[in-house]
């Protein structure tokens, strides 16, 4: 009964989502107050029925009702209640109703937080989100119903949810990335919103600028969670793949970054606006390119979904109709005005330009890289297949000018810049970072890596860059102290994320630069040096886990007799599936962690011996701590005061007029 | 004629959607050849016996035909691979080895317990030939010509069965 429920609410919810694309956009037009305002009491309903529909699903899992045909092949009576749950979104067609259900939530934040915007307006935002929702509802419902029964003669057991998914970082992996993902719809809406309506003016910019930077810090931190998921989970040691998966959800993240960038200049200066509504339109395209490409096959990748070509062909009509309408309008109606003229090379645009341009530059990279086994195989150039070493190449290649340029640009003015002030404030930072690149390699290692010493300049050029920023923000004020509580929020939102790309990139080049690995034999009793450590192996034992069985190996290093760290990498066998996991044991700190995996047992195994990987990766915590700081300067940007929700209906009213003058002489973006 | 230009990104999307219109249709997971009828890709390295001493993609050649061996001594399925490879050698057969992502002593220890039926072994820690040679599981053989284009390759274990219906009929066209 509860998946009929399910089902039925989700069939509600499909159609107030079509009520909702079509009520408001017409009332706009007509301009009927209650047509217009129908949106948000069916946005409450869309979002009431999409839960129930999502809550059903859960139960279905929590009761093990194993003839649900979507329940019996994500789970199993063994599989431990918090994997239950989890489990919901842990294949195709439940993940679909969760991202279902975060597109509602934003939909009904939209409704409730923008209410301050001019009706008409509010009206065709909700109902451009409207459409965006029947989409994925229509795919659910068409394609993936989440709800179908075996009936009659359903399973007495279900088949498992796939054993590399038990774990918690994939708890919360899969909420934050779709949070993120169908964030950048709310652009997306304001981008249609402000084509249709032609009112391209500074105002659209600061209405869609707190959501955008909210949707790219969950995004942010959704990546960041897969990428940490993989890292022990996977038992690789590594941390990225380029996978196209992987590569699917870092696309869009990139042009959202540019989005967050171009929207600063758009809302300050009214420049690059329709730039702007183009990344915004191509963010939420990118999206669903995405989400096409991982579940429909045409690329091979080591963790996607189950695919389906039928699903493909389904979310492509999808992805045409909005892209080729979105674009048509964009194409007919964006403004077409050049105002490059209008600020000097040395200003603060002229840094955002160059940050837009390099970071679609990679985005145009990393996607081509990731379709191109689809391209060359298309056009009878042959099978092939991308690796690492491309994208590597590309990423360091363009992210270190992006990094550069960041630094300077925390000195840079809107409009232009003295030389005068980047003389004087960038001059100490270059000599610290070349100082510090100098020095650390030598210190830090025997052989000269000159990978480490770009990393170190950096990061070390961003951090300098950010404190001589500080200094010259307050260096009127009385006292540093006093100077720093006067800056804004928007400042130091921007300040967090600056940095934590500097931490991240700290820990991300360090470890691509300096990491170990090698495979060793260890007999029981058996020890060997390596990397500076003692690697000794106390064999291997049986253990039961609820639903699987493992060997577990007992790993102790030390350093000059001391005991560093018992690691207990497992080989798991799950009863349910016959697979094979590895879960890798890491023992880590600031500077480096001691990450180990298991192998396979060697012949003959009597003997006792086994193949163990060893991995010693240098300061790839920074890694996360940098994703996390980057995310916590995303959710800042939502305190500044220009976006208080007091405040938000007088400056929604004045938005129209202001924009008609340029921005505030503000420095912080 | 400016509007034009914004017409720019609707082009880039419609040649993408017709692209993956077209993926659909397709089967990334066929077996990729793409190396078959084309030269072994080009190295330096050095050998497991000899690792100062460099060879390249040249010292593979003049052999009426040979095979490349892809193995490393942490991988399963070699140890179960390697008394064919050394029958094979006895039989005269000129076979070259890429050692990838492993250790010197732990391959020159093999070598020594198991017999040695290379003219050679790469020496390959990085796995970069490995990469170049399209390598995605072990072990992996590979059937070049005289000139060092490869005729054919198989991934897994390389036995009787393999060689006498993968390999055999093609090194017979050859004589």
């Amino acid at each position: 009964m509860v998946p009929e429920l399910g089902h039925f609410a989700l069939l509600i919810s499909l159609c107030l989502a079509v009520g909702i694309s079509v009520v408001p956009m017409l009332g706009s037009y007509v301009n009927s107050t209650t047509m217009m305002q129908s949106g948000r009491s069916m946005a409450v309903g869309l979002f009431v029925f999409s839960l129930i529909s999502f809550l059903c699903l859960v139960w279905s899992f929590v009761q093990s009702d194993f003839s649900v045909a979507y329940v019996a092949s994500n789970s199993n009576s063994l599989l431990p209640m918090v994997y239950k749950l989890t489990a919901t979104w842990g294949g195709h067609e439940g993940s679909l109703l969760l991202w279902g259900l975060t597109m509602a939530s934003w939909l009904l934040a939209v409704t409730l937080f923008a209410r301050s915007l001019p009706a008409q307006i509010h009206a065709r935002v909700i109902a451009v989100m409207g459409m965006t929702v029947v989409g994925i509802l229509l795919f659910t419902v068409v394609t993936s119903n989440p709800f179908e029964r075996i009936l009659p003669g359903s399973p007495a057991e279900g088949s498992d949810l796939n054993p590399l998914l038990q774990h918690w970082g994939f708890i919360i992996h899969p909420p934050m990335l779709y949070i993120g993902y169908s964030g950048f719809s709310v652009a997306f809406a304001f981008a249609i919103t402000a084509l249709l309506s032609g009112h391209l003016d500074s105002a659209w910019a600061r209405w869609s600028r707190p959501w955008v930077n909210v949707a790219w810090a969950f995004l942010t931190l959704g990546i960041g969670l897969g990428s940490w998921w993989a890292y022990y989970e996977l038992g690789w040691g590594f941390w990225w793949g380029w996978d196209p998966t992987e590569n699917n959800s870092l696309i869009p993240w990139l042009t959202g970054t540019a989005l967050v960038h171009s929207l600063a200049v758009t809302e300050k200066r009214g420049l690059f606006k329709t730039w702007t509504i183009l990344l915004a339109i191509a963010t939420y395209c990118l999206v669903l390119f995405g989400t096409f490409i991982t579940r429909s096959g045409v690329v091979n990748s080591v963790h996607a979904f189950a695919n389906d070509p039928e699903r493909g062909a389904f979310l492509l009509m999808y992805i045409v109709v909005l892209a080729f309408f979105s674009l048509l309008l964009y194409a007919l109606k964006a403004p077409n005005v050049t105002s490059l003229s209008a600020f000097r090379i040395s200003s603060r645009e002229t840094f955002m330009l160059s940050n837009n341009i390099l970071l679609t530059i990679l985005m145009a990279t990393v996607l081509l890289g990731t379709i191109y086994p689809m391209i060359s195989d298309g056009f009878g150039w042959g099978k092939v297949s991308v690796g690492a070493p491309y994208f590597n190449f590309f990423w360091v290649l363009l992210t270190v000018p992006i990094l550069l340029l960041m630094g300077a640009s925390s000195l840079s003015q809107w409009k232009q810049t003295s030389s005068e002030i980047y003389r004087k404030y960038l001059k100490w930072p270059v000599v610290i970072s070349l100082i510090a690149a100098v020095i650390f390699p030598l210190l830090y290692s025997d052989g000269h890596r000159i990978g480490g010493a770009v990393t170190i300049f950096v990061v070390v050029w961003i951090i300098a860059t950010t404190i001589s920023s500080l200094l010259r923000q307050t260096r009127n004020a009385p006292s540093l102290w006093a100077g720093m509580r006067q800056l804004k929020m928007g400042y130091y939102s921007m300040v967090v994320a600056h940095l934590g790309v500097a931490v991240f990139s700290l820990g991300a080049g360090l470890t691509s630069v300096y990491s170990e690995e090698r495979n060793l034999i260890l007999m029981p009793d058996g020890s060997k040096e390596l990397f500076g450590y003692t690697w000794s192996f106390d064999g291997v034992e049986e253990i039961r886990g609820p639903n699987y069985v493992a060997q577990q190996g007992h790993i102790q290093v030390s350093q000059d007799g001391e005991l560093l760290a018992r690691l207990e990498p497992q080989k798991r066998f799950y009863m349910s599936g016959a697979m094979v996991t590895t879960e890798a044991a890491v023992e880590g700190n600031l500077w480096r962690d001691l990450y180990v995996s298991l192998g396979e047992a060697t012949e003959p195994q009597s003997a006792g011996g086994w193949v163990i990987t060893v991995y010693v990766k240098p300061f790839i915590l920074w890694l996360w701590m940098g994703i996390v700081l980057m995310s916590a300067g995303g959710f800042m940007a939502l305190f500044d005061k220009r976006y208080r929700l007091a405040r938000a209906s007088a400056d929604a009213l004045a938005g129209r007029k202001r924009a008609t003058t340029t921005g505030k002489p503000v420095q912080a973006t | 004629m400016k509007r034009l230009k914004l017409f720019i990104p609707l082009v880039i999307f419609a040649g993408l959607a017709v692209l993956f219109w077209h993926g659909l249709k397709m089967d990334p997971t066929e077996l990729p050849s793409a190396l078959i009828g084309r030269q072994v890709p080009a190295f330096q390295l050095g050998t497991v016996k000899e690792p100062e001493q460099i060879v390249t993609r040249d010292d593979l050649k003049g052999h009426k035909f040979a095979l490349i061996n892809v193995w490393a001594t942490w991988c399963g399925p070699c140890r179960q691979e390697h008394p064919f490879l050394v029958k094979l050698a006895e039989q005269g057969i000129p076979i070259f080895g890429v050692n990838a992502k492993d250790e010197l002593d732990l391959a020159r220890e093999w070598l020594d317990e198991r017999g040695d039926p290379y003219q050679f072994s790469i020496f390959d820690p990085e796995g970069k030939l490995a990469l170049d040679m399209g390598v995605y599981g072990y072990p992996e053989t590979f059937l070049v010509d005289e000139n060092g284009t490869v005729l054919q390759r198989k991934t897994s274990v390389l036995d009787e069965r393999v060689w006498q219906q993968d390999f055999l009929p093609i090194i017979e066209k050859l004589n």
